[in-house]
């Protein structure tokens, strides 16, 4: 028989607020984490707004030791090290120096890239000649599998403990590798969840592109404008979310804290077919995610209350709108409530995911909605297919007991996760 | 330089590679850096860094081999300083 799987632990690192106390806050509140970054400028993005994790008044002993910090360069390393511990004390499990690895527990904990401005650095000293002046942790910041490997080690999991990456959905995906590695019994506990860096060498791709918003460097917090008629690109962001999954039976045993079930997901690939590209999702593709997420999680159409979109703030929001209704058969006022947190946070790349997850975690565990900004001039082609009442603007009290969270990627890939109230 | 203040300066770098069970007064001229010191062996090539920014000499991979106590390490650098005087 499968288990159950539940979550028993949150920990977040996000541009809006670090630590789940100060991220749920600002949810609630409505307050944009987006800030202006004088970096950008100076060196001519157009895009000069962001989001990033303020973590200099954090104690960064709390999660590394002093050799650990001793030329640590790696912005995603430390939000994800940040997060994941967090979500591992949150789910009242201890890092003790136990002499046996805990063999039930794994880690998918996954990344874009890891270790940028580490990289950086090496590569101007090869190219100086001076590679034997790198040290000794160019290589264990700048693999893409440094944060399983850090939190790992802290943790002392013993069973799979992997990075996974797969562009804007890597988050979401780790959540349902470790969902279905619980599910099988294949583990009792996994870590899991995503991180991305901050800064000009991992957004300066997406202002090539020219796919991130240029006229809102004065006014950043209205930048992230998802689902707006006056959308005008993704808000680059960073961070990195974490959730503790476990087995119903391990959790109830240990008298853990539940804080949602996950009742099923699905991932698949639109194979950059039907419309389908490297950057544009196929929409045949994304149709059939949702419809297998709920198949898989054992759910009618009507059952989804809400859902928290990937919705990025780009002129393709009125079509992701639009395949979540026909995947669910469900328009107007019949359609969900439908928020994205992206207007909080920007878009947080491989994190997003899992920042977004915690969020959508939180809104079943304090039976609210928190509201989507900058979405007042609600794009026309969305009030075509849903009623505006259907998107909450501020945050409320919504009692829900359903929750569907999906995530696209460039590469055409596609996940969807159904989170529900836990009840016995 | 005199070579206590060397040896200071030594037990200086070395003191923020050791893992929280050894303290600063655990070392001594014959202590080992692996084996005694409990230091990871891939932070030695730290250590070895550290040590010619500090003294402003350069180490090279024959010497990082017979690098093996605090001892070791201090003749290593008496030996590259009185090579560049």
């Amino acid at each position: 028989m499968k288990n159950r799987v539940v979550v028993t632990g949150l920990g977040v690192c996000a541009p809006n607020g670090v630590g789940l106390e100060a991220f749920e806050q600002t949810l609630q509140s409505n307050t944009s984490g987006i800030t202006f970054h004088s970096e950008l400028k100076n060196l001519n993005f157009s895009c000069q707004v962001g989001g990033k994790p303020n973590i200099e008044d954090i104690n960064l002993n709390k999660y590394f030791t002093n050799v650990q910090l001793k030329g640590l360069n790696a912005s995603g390393l430390f939000y994800g090290v940040m997060a994941g511990l967090d979500a591992w004390k949150d789910a009242n499990l201890k890092c003790d120096g136990a002499d046996a690895p805990n063999w039930d527990t794994g880690i998918v904990f996954g990344t874009g890239i890891l270790g940028v401005d580490k990289f950086r650095e090496a590569i101007y000293k090869v190219d100086e000649g001076q590679v034997r002046r790198l040290g000794s942790t160019a290589v264990i910041q700048t693999m893409a599998s440094g944060i399983s490997a850090y939190l790992g080690g802290l943790i002392g999991a013993g069973n799979q403990v992997t990075t996974n990456s797969s562009a804007c959905t890597t988050g979401t995906e780790a959540i349902l590798m470790g969902f279905e590695r619980i599910q099988s019994r294949k583990a009792t506990r996994m870590l899991v969840g995503s991180c991305s860096d901050s800064g000009p060498y991992v957004w300066g791709g997406f202002d090539a592109m020219r796919i991130l918003p240029r006229k809102f460097n004065e006014n950043p917090s209205a930048a992230s404008r998802p689902m707006s008629a006056t959308a005008s690109g993704f808000v680059p962001g960073s961070g990195a979310g974490a959730l503790v999954l476990e087995s119903l039976e391990s959790a109830l045993e240990r008298g853990a804290t539940i804080y949602a079930e996950i009742l099923g997901g699905h991932l698949n690939s639109g194979g950059q077919r039907l419309g389908g590209s490297m950057t544009a999702p196929n929409n045949t593709a994304v149709k059939r995610c949702i419809q297998e997420a709920l198949q898989n999680a054992g759910i009618d159409t009507h059952a989804v209350q809400a859902i928290n979109g990937h919705l990025t703030a780009t002129a393709k929001d009125p079509v992701e709108i639009k395949n979540w209704s026909e995947a669910l058969q469900r328009t107007g006022k019949d359609f969900p409530k439908i928020n994205s947190f992206k207007s909080h946070f920007g878009h947080c790349l491989a994190a997003a995911g899992s920042i977004e997850c915690v969020g959508t975690v939180l809104q079943l565990k304090n039976q609210k909605l928190y509201g989507s900004l900058n979405c007042l001039d609600v794009h026309p082609e969305i009030l075509k297919t849903i009623d505006e009442t259907c998107i909450p603007m501020q945050s409320m009290d919504f009692e829900s007991k359903i929750i569907a969270k999906a995530s696209f990627g460039f590469g055409d890939v596609n996940a969807c996760i159904i989170f529900s109230r836990y009840s016995a | 330089m005199d070579e206590k203040e060397k040896y200071e300066k030594l037990k200086h770098i070395v003191k923020i590679y050791l893992p929280d069970d050894v303290s600063i007064g655990d070392v001594n001229l014959n202590s080992n850096f692996t084996t005694e010191l409990n230091i990871n062996s891939a932070n030695l090539v730290d250590i070895v860094l550290d040590v010619e920014d500090e003294f402003d000499i350069r180490l090279e991979n024959e010497d990082m081999d017979g690098m093996q106590t605090v001892k070791d390490a201090l003749a290593i650098i008496d030996k590259k300083q009185n090579e560049k005087a």
